[in-house]
Order: C-alpha cells, then structure tokens, then sequence
C-alpha cells in the first residue's frame, strides 16, 4: 500500500466514527478499528522489503520553492513505530470500546484517536522536517482533545492546558531547531539531511540547532526538568494514557532523538546534555514513582523514568547503547501498555485506583493479576520477560559509559535507577493484589470481559516471548538499530540471548531486584519520611510561571495599545520614523544620478497653495466647515499637480473624487458638531507636532532620496510601454495596464469598492432600524433652513445640464482606452451628474425617478467585469485575457472595438453603482419624514410664508 | 521640482498625522484624508518626475513617463474615497448612537461598563487629563 495512503488512511478514517455513532457504539468502534486494521496491514505490506534492508519511500512535490515536499519513507525505525501506533491502536480501540461508559461520546472519543493516530503515523514516517513539524504540533493538538476528553473534570482541563503548554512552547523551539538545521543542510528533506553528518557537526549553528530540537524532543517525551505534565495528564481516560503515554505520544520524541541519531550524535554536547536529562529523569522518575499512591501517577512517573532510560541510551552515541534503546523502546511499549490497561481495569472494577484503598485483588480477578505480574515483573527486569533483556543491555552500556570523567557515576545512578525500579513494580503486584481480601472497595471487582483483559493479555504474550526466545525479535531489532545508525556506525556484534555469564550488569541487575525487594519491605517507614520530606511541586511552580507570563503580556498589551487610537497612531508612527531613521544611518546609499527638474513659477505658486492650505488647515481645523474648504483647495491642487507631471488619467481621477469626497464630508458634517472643542493640553500638542514633524521630514526626505535617484533595478515599465498598444490594443498604457496587463488586480479593487458602498449601506439600514431613528426624526437643524431648498435656477440648470453631463461620460469611457479617461473617471463624472440631480431637486424627487437600484448596479458590474473575463475562456485563453479587432460600419471611420471595453464597463458600472450607494446612505439619514416633495418641477411655491430666519414659527 | 514635491508630501504627512492624533472623529478622518494625498503622491513620485510626457503612445515619441505606478495610484485614489466614506459612515453613527463623536474609548476600554449618555465638556476634560496623566 502507498505510504500516502497509510499516512492518509486514519485522517480520512476521523470522518466516520462522528457518523458511525448514529448506528451504535459497536458500529463506532469497529469502524475505528478497521480503518486502523487497514492501514497496519498496508504497512505489513513493507514487511519483507523493509527486513531485507530497503527503504520505501513516495514523492510529491509539493512546494518545492520553500522546500516543502510531501515526502514519506519508510525504514526499519519508522517501521517499529508505526507498528507500535497501529498494532497497540487496535488494542487500544478495542479496549476503548468496553472501557468508555454510555455516557461518554464515542464517536468524539475515536475521532481525536484517528486524528491522533494519523498525526503519529505522519511524524514516524516522513521524510521532510517541515511536513514532521507539522504532525508534530498535530500531535500536541490532539493530545490535548485527548487529555481534556472528559471536560467536566477540572484535572482534565488543566492537565490537557499543561500538556499543550509545555509541549506545545517545546514544538516552537523545534520549529527554530529544524529550520536551522535545514539551512545547515540545503535541504529540508530527512533522508539529506541524514547524510550531512560532517557539515552539520561542523557547522557554528550546530549547537543552537541541537539545543532546539532536543527542547522539542525532552518536552515531548517528559525529559526532566519537562517531566511533570505527565502525570498530570493522567487525568485522561485510561485507553488515552495507555496509548499516548505509554506507547506512542511520548516516545515522538525519542523517535526523533533516534532519527536525526546519525547526524546529531557523538559530540561532546549531545553526550552531556541527553545523557545527564536521561540520567536525571530516570532516577528521578523512578523514586517519586515508588512513592505515588495513585497507580496511573506510579505507572506515569515509571514511564518518565523509563524514557529517561532510553534517553540516556541514546546519549551515549555508542552503537550497543542505540540497540539497547531500540529493543527497550519495543519491551517497554508492550509491558507499559499492557501495564496501563490493567491499571485501567482495576479502577473499573473497583471504582478506585488509590493503592491504599486496594490490595487482595488477585483472588476476585484472576486474569488481570496474573497480566498484571507478568508486565510489572517485566518493568523489574525479572529473567524471562522481555524487559530483563533490555535492562541487562542498559547495565552493560552504564557500566562502560564515563560522564563528567567520573567512571563510577553512570552505573551507580543506573543501578538506582533500576533498583527503584524493581521497587515500583514490585510495589503495584504486591499492594494492589496480594494480601488478604478486603471488604470496603467501593464496589465489587471481578474480571471484566474478554474484551477488555484480551488485548493486555496479548501484549503480556509478547513479553514472555521474547523474554524466553529473545532469537526471535532479534532480525528486526537489528534492522531498526540500522536504521537508527544510518551507516555511521557498525552494527554491534552479539545476540540478544538471556545468559551472557556473569558480567557486571548482572551483577547490578542482582542488586537491583535484591535492593527493589527490600525498599518495598522497608516501604511504610520511608513513605512517612518521603511524606515529611519538603519538595517543590511542579504544578504549583507551573501556574505561577503561566500567571507571571500572563501578566508580562498584559502589562505589555496594555502599555501599547491600551484601547486608545491616538497612542496607538502615535507609537506606531515613532516606531517606523525610528526604523526608517536606523536603516538611513546605517545602511550605504548610492550617488544621486538625477538631474533636477527646474521649478517654474507656476509651480512654485501651486506649491505655496498647497502647503499655505495645509498649514492654514492644521491651523482653523477646529472650525470643520473652513477646514473642508481648505481640503478642497488641497485636493485641487494635487489634480494639478498630477496633471502637471505627466499624469492626466490621475487629474481627472483625482478631481472627480475630490467633489464627491467633499459631499461625502459635507454630509457627514450635516450631522457632526461644527467645531472641535480644545481638549489637549499645549504640552500634549506640542508633542503631538513633534512627532507629526518628524514624520513629515522623514517621508520628505526618503521621497527625495528616490526621486534623485534612478531605479535600482530595471523596471517592468518597458514592458508594459511596448506592449500596450501590440498585444492591449490600446495607446493610453495607464487604461490598458488596469483593464488588461493587471485586470485581475482591478476586478478585486472593484469589488472591495463594491464592499466598501454596501458596508455603508448595511450600517445606514442598522442606524435607521435603531433608537437613533427617533433621535433624527426630532432633530432641529442648528443652522437657519434656507427657504427655498431647491432653487430654481439651479434645479433648471441640473436638469438642463444632465443629458450633456452624461455625454461627457459617456465621451470620457470610449475615448478612455486610447486617451485619457476609462470607466473609472466616467463612473464618477456620471455619479457626479446624478448627485447634482439629487442636491438641486431634492432626494425625493430624484430618488423616485431612480429605477435601478445601486446595489444591483455594483452587482451588475462585478458581474460584467467578470463575465467578460470569463468569456475569454471560450477562446482557449486564461481569465481576463483581451482580444480587439478594428472595424469598419460605413459611413463611420474605421472604429477599433476590445473585449477590455466590456470589462472597463464593468467598472464603470461598479464605480457609479458605489460612489451613488454611499451618498445615497448618507442622504437617508438626513431625510427627516417621507412627504414633502412636489411632483412639480419646481416646488417654490411664492404663496407659502416661511418664519424669518431665526424667528420662531 | 523634486524638493518642491518632496516638501509637500512632507507637509501633508506631518499635517496629517498631527490631526489624526487629535482626539475627536471629524480631524482624525481629515488627518487620514490627507494621509492618504501624502501616500498616493509618494507611490505617484516613486516612478520619478517627469514634465509633458504623459503615457499615451503617440507616434513619433519615445520616452514616456512611468506608466505603472499611475495605475496603481489611480486604483489607490477610488479606493481611498470608498475607505474615507466607510470611516465616515462609522464616525457618523458613532456619534449619533452616543452623542459622543471621541476617537478613544473611556478607560479601562471596552470592558468599562460605566458609559454615562451625553458629552459634558467637564467630564469629559476630567476624563482626558487622567488619559494625559496616565501616558505621562
């Protein structure tokens, strides 16, 4: 089977269980263990080729450009793991099956199993680190839905946010770790990076590169000083804690640690740094784990101390000690899974799993005992179970391992290690089911079904087996530890084999076993001192951290942008000057190769207009009337300028928006106070100018900068010069770049301005639909009403005037392809002619003969616009490519006609559509009631007596 | 020409911004208006001044003033007057839904629940100089 599709299999499988549960939770689980069946018989499909050596792999490119490819391969490592993920899944899902009650939600529950599931798969078998980070964060992701599956316990909560936490900022030091490590190597593709062993070690990134991966790997897999959102996650359901944190989740890490093995290992700094974490958690682990009274937190902090075991292993960078660790990966998946679902069962069947309140259970529930002694005497490296083997392999690789040149520190810590060990294990056989029968569990225990004891009962199989006949896991141990060494080292000479002789690791295995058994005798006096003892408690340390860490953010957020526009404007505008200024002072700039223009006195006198306004409008702009005046003689003088440098399109353009922004601003302040109340102290003005002049000077002096300066690179101008009129069809090369060369940008910016109108729309109707209703309709105006609100002279006029006004649009849109003009200037000399309309006779009048509504206009064009793209399929072309011909109707001249003209109508339409939908919305607001308009032309009525301004009706 | 284009680019952003810092609605969307002359100028200009060679191709001429960022600014100018009116649109309502036409919110931000209707000018000035006190 494809490796995409087994990758792919558990993804695709998420979708049925939330379906599924409709038909029952039988249905449910066994979809869920289906689908996992069938992806573990796609990768037993592997088997042969990967035992015999070769590496599968699948290749898709995906964007190759970042160096991005969904890349897959599978060795004998990704093979162990992903036998361990599926084959203990399906043992899981079965377990799962029975073990969740009818209240929980199955369905839910195997989805994030599957979204686990696949996320693991994807992490042990791809080939490319990007494609690894992200199932990687998937796992922390579903990890944490796992953990928190019962939402309604507090513990569950919290343990899921400690897990996400902590693994989740270790995933963020990988992200930095890899990226490093996939600039060292060229290549973000693993199967490269693995054969760049010299350049890696060699290189200065070396260091900071393994420190980040191994934050991501020592969080991940419960390294000290990582290792306390373990047992806090036990608050899980069993299946999850037997599965995540037994088999799968936590040994991501070690995976990882075994992968990027060949290329990160062998140096001094991986050597002290994972062999001391390794060293530490394992003895660490292993002594807090004896004295937990819960048994998923014993067999939580066993796990912890058994990573550290695997972890120091791999420290070593010897090839015994990575086939040490690869054959205890396997003991210890098998005997702490089985481990943890008789842990699970217990808790079942009697309602408790505090060691304290157990004890005799071995005559109510047979079975489970005796899967329970098999497995925890395996974790005791007791001879004939499997993990004696690996443990004796951990011994020998102590025994001849020198940390910090002290020859005898590695095997002493190891034999602690082991000897607490031993006492854990023996702990929860012996106070869990020896001794006499009590009679207050808090309910009755007896061995649950088959379907429950069957799968522990399986893997406990598999440790006797391979403890009595190691021979047979041997071809595929050394297959992995290959894979594991990728060629850098030897594979280690010997067989996994039961009796070595006597050698140093027996004898400290012997004083392990020995000293486990006596620590447990002399149990009750040292849990007294144990509980007496002062020792910091990590969760407490935790909450304060992530409180600490809350309030730097807060007082952080709150100090730049508390809510408060003005201070946020003001840093944001220091902050860029500030950047600018640096990159100017530091940075090189080349010569200034321009000559420049001469100023004549016209253009000296539109500048003083200009600059005379802008000050004389910073300086009355608390008289807001005055100020729009002056905003009009600046947006004038802009046009002409613009029209001046060789811009007509942008004159026109600019000139047009300037009138209907001024009626925009002329609405609006129908409705706004007139002036602006002195509020800010001269201090606060006077920073307010500093910073704003700043600004200014620097703006003024990068624009100048440029404009003395030629392009630094050759611009795409020349293209678009020398096409416009070949391949557009058009000699105005500005119309042409917008409705052909970029169309696609201006269909998007037609639409956006289409957005923007309806915006304003939806807001007028929220208004108008509101208390703020009442509030208009009783408004008094604050200015005396002129008395004939539509003068007739004008009203004559505008109608007069619109038939030529929408001639000039009309002239301006057909022209706009060869000269100045285009929809959008005809769009908004026509929007012009029509708001005429409405001031001159009224919104009334002119609102009634309005027969198309703007909306369906704006949606009219868009829709043209993009018709007229699409049309451009039907010739076999890609969207919005043009075509034009020249014709000939007599007795016309010979008249050119461009597929771009039905585009440029769309924008036209679009335009119009906007422009008149905004100032139609304000207009709404300020009508006050529905009647007065005359259906005559002219509604001055010389009989009518109006009160004298300011005189009270 | 160029110092003269400069400068006022210069100008209309530093008087701008000088209004966009002010605290009521109606300077703030001048500030941004001008803002916005002051950066369709610039993208204009960074495609180099040039007198009397506007880009529409005639026969017999050669050089061209910079056609690309003519587009791009032009575009920029049409959107601009739709962002201003969505803006002012917002301003508007804001003020008549509150009678209240400040740029910030009272302190303690959304979350401050003790809205009282109606702009006094006292406590309004009271409210702005515990704003001042606090940056200070």
């Amino acid at each position: 089977m494809s490796l995409f599709l087994i990758v792919a299999l558990p993804f695709l499988g998420a979708l049925l269980p939330g379906l599924m549960i409709h038909a029952g939770r039988q249905s449910c689980a066994m979809a869920t263990f289906f689908v996992t069946l069938a992806a573990l018989i796609g990768l037993l499909t592997h088997v042969p080729a990967v035992m015999a050596g070769e590496v599968i792999t699948a290749r898709l490119d995906w964007l190759p450009g970042l160096g991005l490819n969904a890349n897959f391969m599978l060795d004998g490592l990704g093979l162990l793991f992903g036998l361990m993920i599926l084959g203990i899944g399906l043992l899981i899902i079965t377990y799962a099956r029975f073990y969740l009650s009818r209240e929980d939600n199955m369905g839910e529950f195997f989805t994030y199993l599957l979204l686990f599931q696949g996320a693991m798969v994807g992490i042990v078998l791809c080939d490319n680190i990007l494609m690894l980070l992200i199932f990687w964060e998937l796992t922390s992701l579903s990890s944490f839905l796992l953990i928190g599956y019962w939402k309604h316990l507090p513990e569950g909560r919290q343990g899921a946010r400690m897990a996400l936490t902590v693994t989740g900022m270790g995933g963020l030091a990988m992200i930095g770790g890899m990226l490093l490590l996939g600039q060292i190597a060229g290549s973000y593709d693993l199967s490269v990076i693995l054969e760049s062993r010299e350049a890696i070690q060699a290189s200065p990134l070396y260091l900071p590169a393994l420190i980040l991966i191994l934050l991501g790997c020592f969080t991940k897999s419960a390294q000290f000083p990582f290792h306390f959102w373990l047992p806090h996650a036990m608050a899980a359901p069993t299946p999850v804690s037997a599965y995540l944190h037994s088999a799968t989740m936590v040994k991501a890490g070690i995976f990882l640690m075994a992968r990027l093995w060949p290329v990160l290992s062998g140096t001094d700094a991986w050597f002290a740094i994972v062999t001391t974490a390794g060293l530490v958690t394992m003895v660490l682990g292993a002594v807090i784990g004896l004295f937990k009274n819960d048994l998923k937190a014993l067999l939580a902090f066993s796990t912890v101390s058994h990573l550290g075991l695997i972890t120091m292993l791999l420290g070593t960078g010897s090839a015994y000690g990575a086939m040490a660790a690869v054959f205890h990966i396997m003991n210890h998946a098998t005997f702490k899974a089985a481990l943890f679902m008789t842990a699970g069962i217990v808790d079942h069947e009697a309602h408790t799993r505090n060691i304290p309140s157990l004890g005799g259970l071995r005559k109510l529930m047979p079975v489970t005992f005796v899967i329970a002694t098999v497995t925890a005497l395996s974790m005791a490296g007791i001879p004939l179970l499997n993990g004696f083997l690996s443990k004796e392999m951990m011994l020998e690789q102590a025994a001849h391992t020198t940390l910090f040149d002290l020859p005898w520190l590695v095997p002493v810590l190891a034999t602690v290690g082991a000897l607490f060990s031993a006492a854990y294990s023996f702990r929860f056989i012996v106070h869990t089911f020896l001794g006499p029968v009590r009679d207050d569990y808090p309910s009755h225990p007896h061995d649950p079904g088959f379907g429950m004891w069957g799968p522990p009962a399986l893997l406990a199989c598999i440790v006797v087996a391979v403890g009595v006949a190691p021979f047979i896991a041997e071809p595929f141990v050394h297959v992995v530890t290959a894979a594991v060494l990728g060629g850098t080292a030897e594979l280690p000479y010997g067989h996994l084999s039961i009796w070595h002789g006597v050698t140093p690791a027996l004898k400290m295995s012997i004083v392990a076993v020995l000293g486990g058994a006596l620590l447990l005798i002399a149990y009750a006096p040292l849990a007294r001192a144990w509980d007496a003892a002062p020792r910091p408690e990590a969760k407490v340390i935790f909450d304060a951290v992530i409180a600490a860490a809350v309030r730097l953010a807060r007082a952080v957020t709150e100090g730049l942008h508390n809510g408060s526009l003005t201070r946020y404007a003001a840093i944001f505008a220091v902050t860029v000057v500030a950047v600018g200024v640096h990159a100017w002072f530091t940075g090189t700039t080349p010569a200034m190769t321009r000559e420049m223009i001469e100023m004549s006195p016209m253009t000296v006198a539109g500048w003083l207009l200009l600059t005379v306004a802008t000050g004389f409008l910073v300086f009355v702009h608390r008289y807001r009337l005055v100020a729009l005046v002056l905003m009009g003689v600046i947006g004038l003088m802009v046009s002409i300028g613009f029209n001046y440098l060789s811009a007509p399109d942008l004159a026109l353009t600019q000139i047009s928006v300037e009138v209907v922004t001024i009626i925009l601003m002329l609405l609006a302040l129908n409705f706004l106070p007139n002036t602006t109340p002195v509020e800010s102290s001269l201090a606060r003005r006077l920073r307010d100018g500093a910073i704003a002049a700043g600004a200014g000077l620097a703006v003024a002096a990068l624009i100048y900068g440029i404009l003395m300066r030629d392009f630094a690179v050759p611009s795409i101008s020349d293209y678009h010069l020398a096409n416009s009129y070949k391949g557009g069809g058009g000699t105005n090369v500005v119309n042409v770049i917008l409705v052909d060369f970029r169309g696609f940008d201006t269909f998007g910016e037609i639409i956006v301005l289409g957005i923007a109108a309806l915006i304003i729309y939806a807001l007028t109707e929220a208004l108008l639909s509101g208390p703020v209703r009442a509030r208009l309709l009783n408004r008094k105006p604050d200015q005396p009403q002129a008395g004939d609100a539509h003068p007739l002279m004008m009203v004559v006029m505008t109608r007069v005037m619109l038939p030529v006004f929408l001639m000039v649009g009309v002239y301006i849109f057909l022209r706009g392809h060869n000269e100045p003009g285009g929809g959008f200037i005809s769009g908004l000399v026509v929007a012009i002619a029509v708001v005429v309309q409405y001031m001159a006779s009224g919104f009334s009048w002119a609102d009634a003969r309005q027969r198309y509504p703007y909306h369906g206009i704006i949606g009219a064009g868009v829709l043209v616009a993009g018709l007229t793209g699409i049309g451009a399929w039907y010739a076999g072309q890609p969207f919005l490519t043009s075509a034009f011909g020249y014709f000939r109707i007599p007795p016309m001249e010979k008249f050119e006609l461009a597929t771009a003209m039905g585009f440029d109508l769309g924008v036209f339409l679009a335009v119009v559509g906007a422009v008149m939908l905004s100032l139609h919305s304000f207009s709404r607001i300020a009508r006050r009631s529905e009647s007065s308009y005359s259906e005559h032309a002219m509604d001055i009525d010389p009989s009518r007596i109006d009160p004298l301004p300011g005189e009270e009706a | 020409m160029e110092l003269l284009l400069a400068s006022s680019i210069g100008f209309l952003t530093a008087a701008g911004l000088y209004l966009v810092l002010r605290l009521r609605t109606f300077p703030v969307i001048l500030g941004t208006s001008l803002l916005s002359y002051a950066v369709n100028i610039f993208l204009f200009a960074s495609g180099r001044l040039v007198v009397n060679q506007p880009p529409i191709l005639t026969d017999g001429v050669t050089s061209y003033t910079d056609p690309l960022p003519q587009a791009l600014v032009l575009t920029a100018i049409v959107i601009s007057f739709g962002m201003t009116a969505v803006v002012v649109m917002i301003a508007v309502s804001a003020y008549l839904s509150a009678d209240d036409d400040h740029i910030d919110d009272r302190p303690g931000g959304l979350f401050d629940a003790g809205r009282d209707a109606g702009g006094e000018m006292g406590s309004d000035t009271a409210r702005r100089n515990a704003g001042t006190e606090g940056k200070a």
